[in-house]
């Protein structure tokens, strides 16, 4: 893999996240992460839907005049999430069922839509799949690590499997309410987006 | 970006041609997976009719097979009560209930569902030996964000409860939607619904209920509307806007 491929791909993880950069597709982050399940999920709907919202935008984008450009590209990526919702609903129902309302509104997710815009309108289909796949992950991982807080505090399992027992089923631990609640998430991001500014300061905004 | 040469109809027959691909795709994805979604939604529903009858251990991973082996489906007119021809596959209680033909606004809406379909699926399911053990009846209600839908196992008596379960609902994880937690079904089994009078006599009590309390099962804690809505639910249900009518013909013996 050569270093732009790999850029292109894994910087989006970190240095160009689009969560903790960019600070897009934050409302969705905030519904989906009570468990590491959804998270997970949702991480492959979004870089499913991204990859390939990225791959057939670029392969039109001469064709596409500019004055309905947005529209052309909400039809694509409305297609593209309606055929993830039906793939999951044929094979994973139990998920499905929790997800199903999210999974449609990816169509609002401005990940989707920004990429399409940015990076597919001007670069090759191979590249631009890879941009999209990449930004998958970095909304994915972020998406994860926060899912792996409020699962573990809130409810005491990982993935479903008890970690800690809880007091209402005869252990010792008491879930924490707040992480258990949507909101809680903002906390999390923000400490994260602390975190990686801490880390890589260049991400810090100048005043 | 694009090319520069932009006239309407190039334009209008590109968005038509991208919208055409687009229709083509979502159809034929939609139809082509169809038959494994049906499959999926019906298959989740009998591991719940099998649950609130307690015969899911014991089905294993062979759901259809135990299902087909041991449950019986009647469609019933809830306001008569009485057993009427129907296919129960294909019926629909969200559709019917949101189909004015097919659905009434109960008088005393107390579980704050708003229009309650008319005819209804019972389950009636035997055991080993070929006799009704349990009668599965499908329930739903208002929780505190949005209607739960369920099922409340009784046996033969109509009276004893052997099991409430929900199968779908928006509760808040980890308060609301504790219902699903195996710890609180387990209070159910054994509770009476009816005192001696027959009035419906069932009750989530917050704080716990007494011990020895037939008809009180303890609220879930931080979840006070949730369970509130869960009493007013199997209210609404167990009354005569409900199973009423089938309960009395039942005792009756008037469905055979």
């Amino acid at each position: 893999m050569s270093s732009d491929t790999k850029k292109v791909l894994f910087g989006p993880v970190v240095d160009n996240n689009p969560i903790a950069l960019q600070v897009l597709g934050v409302c969705s982050a905030l519904a989906v992460t009570s468990s590491l399940a959804n998270a997970m999920v949702m991480t492959i709907a979004v870089m499913l839907v991204t990859g390939f919202s990225n791959l057939f935008i670029s392969l039109i984008r001469n064709q596409i005049p500019s004055s309905v450009r947005i529209i052309v590209q909400m039809a694509i990526i409305a297609s593209l999430v309606i055929v993830v919702d039906q793939v999951l609903k044929a094979f994973s129902y139990q998920l499905s069922k929790e997800l199903s309302v999210f999974i449609g509104l990816i169509i609002t997710n401005c990940i989707v839509m920004g990429r399409a815009e940015a990076f597919a309108m001007k670069e090759k289909p191979g590249v631009s799949f890879l941009d999209g796949i990449g930004n998958g992950l970095g909304y994915g991982a972020v998406l994860l690590v926060v899912a792996f807080f409020r699962e573990l505090f809130g409810f005491g399992t990982l993935f479903g499997i008890e970690v800690f027992p809880l007091i209402q089923n005869e252990g010792w631990y008491q879930g924490n309410g707040l992480l258990v609640l949507p909101f809680s998430s903002f906390f999390i991001i923000g400490l994260i987006i602390w975190a990686i500014r801490q880390w890589k300061p260049e991400q810090v905004e100048k005043d | 970006m694009s090319s520069k040469k932009e006239t309407p109809i190039k334009t209008i027959g590109f968005v038509f041609l991208v919208c055409l691909v687009c229709a083509a795709l979502v159809s034929i994805s939609a139809s082509s997976l169809k038959p494994l979604q049906q499959a999926n939604k019906l298959l989740d529903k009998q591991t719940k009719i099998l649950e609130a009858s307690g015969l899911l251990e014991k089905a294993g991973t062979d759901i259809v097979g135990t299902y087909n082996q041991f449950v019986v489906a009647k469609m019933i007119d809830l306001d008569s009560g009485a057993i009427i021809e129907g296919n129960t596959d294909i019926f629909d209680e969200r559709a019917d209930s949101r189909n004015i033909a097919k659905s009434s606004k109960p008088e005393s809406d107390i579980a704050g569902i708003n229009r309650r379909a008319n005819r209804a699926v019972v389950y009636l399911v035997n055991n080993e030996q070929g006799k009704l053990n349990t009668i599965v009846l499908p329930i739903v209600g208002s929780g505190l964000w949005d209607l739960m839908y369920g099922f409340v196992g009784l046996a033969p008596d109509l009276n004893t409860v052997r099991s409430v379960v929900y199968s779908d609902l928006k509760e808040t994880p980890g308060l609301g939607a504790e219902v699903l937690n195996p710890r609180w079904k387990a209070l159910w089994p054994g509770k009476k619904m009816f005192n001696d009078k027959g009035e419906t006599a069932i009750k989530v009590v917050k704080g716990g209920a007494k011990a020895g309390d037939i008809h009180g099962v303890d609220a879930l804690s931080g979840a006070t509307l949730t369970s509130n809505g869960v009493e007013r639910t199997l209210h609404f249900w167990l009354g005569n806007e409900g199973y009423g009518p089938f309960i009395t013909k039942f005792r009756d013996g008037g469905l055979n």
